[in-house]
């Protein structure tokens, strides 16, 4: 479903990523892991269309779709989801606002009718209970006041309201909060079916005991270096990075 | 015309001025002329005239209508500006004159509740008239309100008795309507005896293509254990110059909700001052507006905590779009003795673009030593963070921009007390910011 091909990215001027491929491929889980400065955020930000990221090289391609050439809320609309590290808080805006609103623009691209009061009422009920999302927090506007926990859970909660094709899941360094992880790593493992895949990014292996990858990707130096089963992340635990950087700065 | 044209004008036809005025306007009159022909109008040299717009326009040739010929206009055919559900006690201003009509039905008015013209309240509430009427202006040195005083000739009158509670509001449109550019001098007053409960509703629109100034000076008073709403929605059009006094006074334990909504105008100063005279009153005091092209806007608000143990609340809230002016002073005088008062202000702005410009100035004065006061003013743009967010969640730029904006403003029209108000407040500003037809339906100009 996603390919992605010698993909180079600057921001404020700086080449983060220089030549990264991937190809993921429905009912996969990849994880990306990597030392700090690798280029693990700016792969989520250049993928979900993060306008301070530029892409000077490369091509990502989505079912066929040049993704790239996307608005942000066009790539949302074809199904690809990005769980932010740091939900935004938006005081003002309710949470059923917000996620009607949504749910209505991805209709509309769709060629589908508003959805109706009712329907999405049901819909948000059953998905909060899907993913225990807390009554109270539905009722509040946008992230606001949500401890880092909560924000979390408002996230697999929009997911799963909004079932993409492909999640991006975006825990670079919110590894020292292990609530926060198992309720990423419980959203994946729930939401996951054959038809839809994950990429979860993050720096530590601890999100790894709770959701299982099919491919474990080393990045370093804005590439890919090393890819392997989920036993890689093991071995990365327990070793480090720094063997990894010695192999890839041997070459 | 310039100062010297008006009092040349004054002098010319003060004989005309009094014959065909409210007989109560009369009393203070000539004094009011003397001190307008000593202070003249405001300049932009006057701090507190620094971002008001309007002197740029006094140099149009305005016809005031002094004589008052009759406007040919029947405003419940032409102009239906209804809030759906609101079920007001319907009247109207046209220009700065009263419009009695039998049809408008003042009769379901509970019993002592009157609403009517200031020449009809100074045949028949002389001693109300007499005990209320000029007291907040009295010590004024204000060009402009020395201006309405000279040339004011009607207006609308409010009384609610001792402990009447009037359930339904009250909606007045003041409609400016004329073939030639127009002066409009309105002198209002509004009387609410101790334990009344009211809430009016002001509409401001304006009707023709040609330029108009109005300056229409509302004295309210608001007695002991009293409750007061006033809501004034501004919908005028780019050739309005739009001065609105509003001049309180709350005695002890008295509550006012004040809200003033601009949607469309041209340039526009509301000069809100209101004194805090008897311990426990409670103000509520916001604002918001949406503004583009070339419009020009300035709520110049004074709060004086005159005695302790007062609340005050003000919150302003401005949209700047396009080459938008907006300006707000929130002047808070805390005066000496007045302990244990509380005042908080909030001005928050934003600018959509870089022609927009926005003038914030709190003011506190605080001469008491136990009081809790806080300010807070800031101009900024949109949050792009949480713009980009909403974009990944499928909503286009266009439509997350709406809803900040919506959110933004949401919190001042919380203030309105009337459910159907609100939500059609909700609606206007959501058509304005759409930049889709925001007047109410029936205006045939704005």
């Amino acid at each position: 479903m996603l390919e992605i091909k010698n993909l180079h990215a600057t921001v404020a001027g700086k080449e983060i990523l220089k030549g990264l491929d991937l190809v993921v491929r429905p009912g996969e889980v990849h994880a990306i892991m990597g030392p700090n400065g690798a280029g693990k955020s700016t792969l989520s930000s250049v993928l979900s269309g993060n306008p301070a990221f530029t892409v000077t090289e490369g091509s990502v391609t989505f079912y066929g779709k040049d993704l790239l050439a996307l608005p942000p809320e066009d790539r949302s609309r074809e199904g690809v989801f990005m769980s932010f590290q740091y939900p935004v808080e938006i005081p003002g805006v309710s949470m059923v606002n917000f996620m009607r609103t949504a749910v209505n623009e991805h209709r509309k691209y769709k060629g589908l009718e508003p959805i109706s009061a009712s329907e999405f009422l049901k819909l948000m009920r059953a998905k909060k209970e899907m993913v225990e999302l807390d009554n109270k927090l539905a009722n509040r506007s946008v992230n606001e006041g949500f401890s880092g926990g909560e924000k979390k859970r408002n996230e697999i909660f929009q997911m799963a309201m909004l079932e993409p094709r492909l999640s991006i899941l975006d825990e670079t360094d919110s590894g020292l909060d292990i609530d926060a992880l198992r309720i990423v790593a419980n959203g994946v493992n729930l939401l996951k079916n054959k038809d839809n895949a994950s990429i979860v990014i993050t720096h530590y292996q601890r999100l790894l005991d709770y959701v299982v990858p099919d491919f474990v990707h080393v990045l370093y130096q804005g590439r890919i270096v090393k890819t392997g089963p989920k036993e890689l992340a093991l071995e990365l635990e327990e070793k480090g990075y720094d063997w990894i950087k010695k192999e890839f700065d041997a070459e | 015309m310039n100062e010297q044209s008006y009092i040349d004008l004054y002098k010319q036809t003060a004989e005309s001025i009094k014959k065909h005025s409210a007989a109560c306007l009369n009393t203070h009159r000539d004094k009011a002329f003397e001190r307008f022909s000593t202070v003249g109008f405001p300049t932009v040299k006057a701090e507190d005239y620094l971002y008001c717009h309007l002197m740029e326009y006094l140099s149009v040739d305005y016809g005031l209508n002094i004589n008052r010929l009759n406007i040919p206009v029947d405003p419940t055919t032409v102009f239906k500006c209804d809030v759906p559900g609101i079920y007001a006690h319907l009247y109207f201003m046209l220009n700065d004159q009263f419009y009695t009509n039998s049809t408008v039905a003042s009769k379901s008015l509970p019993d002592g509740v009157v609403m009517c013209s200031m020449v009809e309240a100074s045949e028949r509430y002389p001693e109300v008239i007499a005990k209320y009427l000029g007291k907040q202006t009295a010590n004024k040195q204000d060009g402009f309100t020395a201006f309405n005083e000279a040339f004011s000739q009607d207006g609308f009158f409010l009384y609610i008795p001792k402990n009447v509670l009037l359930e339904t509001p009250i909606q007045l449109i003041n409609i400016l309507r004329s073939d030639v550019d127009l002066m409009a001098n309105g002198r209002n007053l509004i009387v609410l005896e101790s334990g009344a409960q009211a809430k009016l509703l002001v509409c401001d629109h304006a009707m023709d293509d040609v330029s108009f100034f109005a300056n229409r000076l509302t004295e309210i008073f608001v007695g002991e254990n009293a409750h007061f709403d006033y809501y004034a929605l501004e919908n005028t059009h780019h050739k309005t110059n739009n001065l609105s006094q509003l001049l309180v006074a709350q005695q002890a334990n008295s509550k006012l909700i004040m809200n003033i909504i601009g949607l469309n105008n041209g340039r526009t100063r509301n000069q809100i001052e209101i004194d805090l005279n008897g311990e426990g009153a409670e103000t509520w005091l916001s604002g918001m507006l949406v503004s583009d092209c070339n419009q020009k806007t300035e709520n110049f608000t004074i709060l004086r905590h005159n005695v302790p143990h007062c609340t005050s609340n003000e919150l302003f809230k401005y949209i700047l779009d396009g080459a938008a002016e907006g300006a707000f002073t929130g002047r808070i005088v805390v005066q000496k003795g007045a302990q244990k008062t509380e005042a908080y202000q909030t001005n928050r702005n934003i600018c959509l673009t870089k022609e927009a410009r926005m003038f914030s100035k709190p003011q506190l004065e605080i001469y008491a030593d136990d009081v809790r006061c806080s300010h807070g003013a800031t101009t900024g743009q949109l949050d792009e963070a949480a713009l980009f967010y909403m974009q990944t969640r499928g909503i286009s730029y266009e439509e997350a921009r709406m809803l900040l904006l919506l959110a933004f403003t949401a919190d001042v029209l919380e203030h309105v007390e009337i459910d159907a108000l609100r939500d059609r407040l909700h609606l206007l500003v959501e058509k304005r910011l759409r930049r889709q037809e925001s007047k109410c339906k029936g205006c045939v100009i704005c």
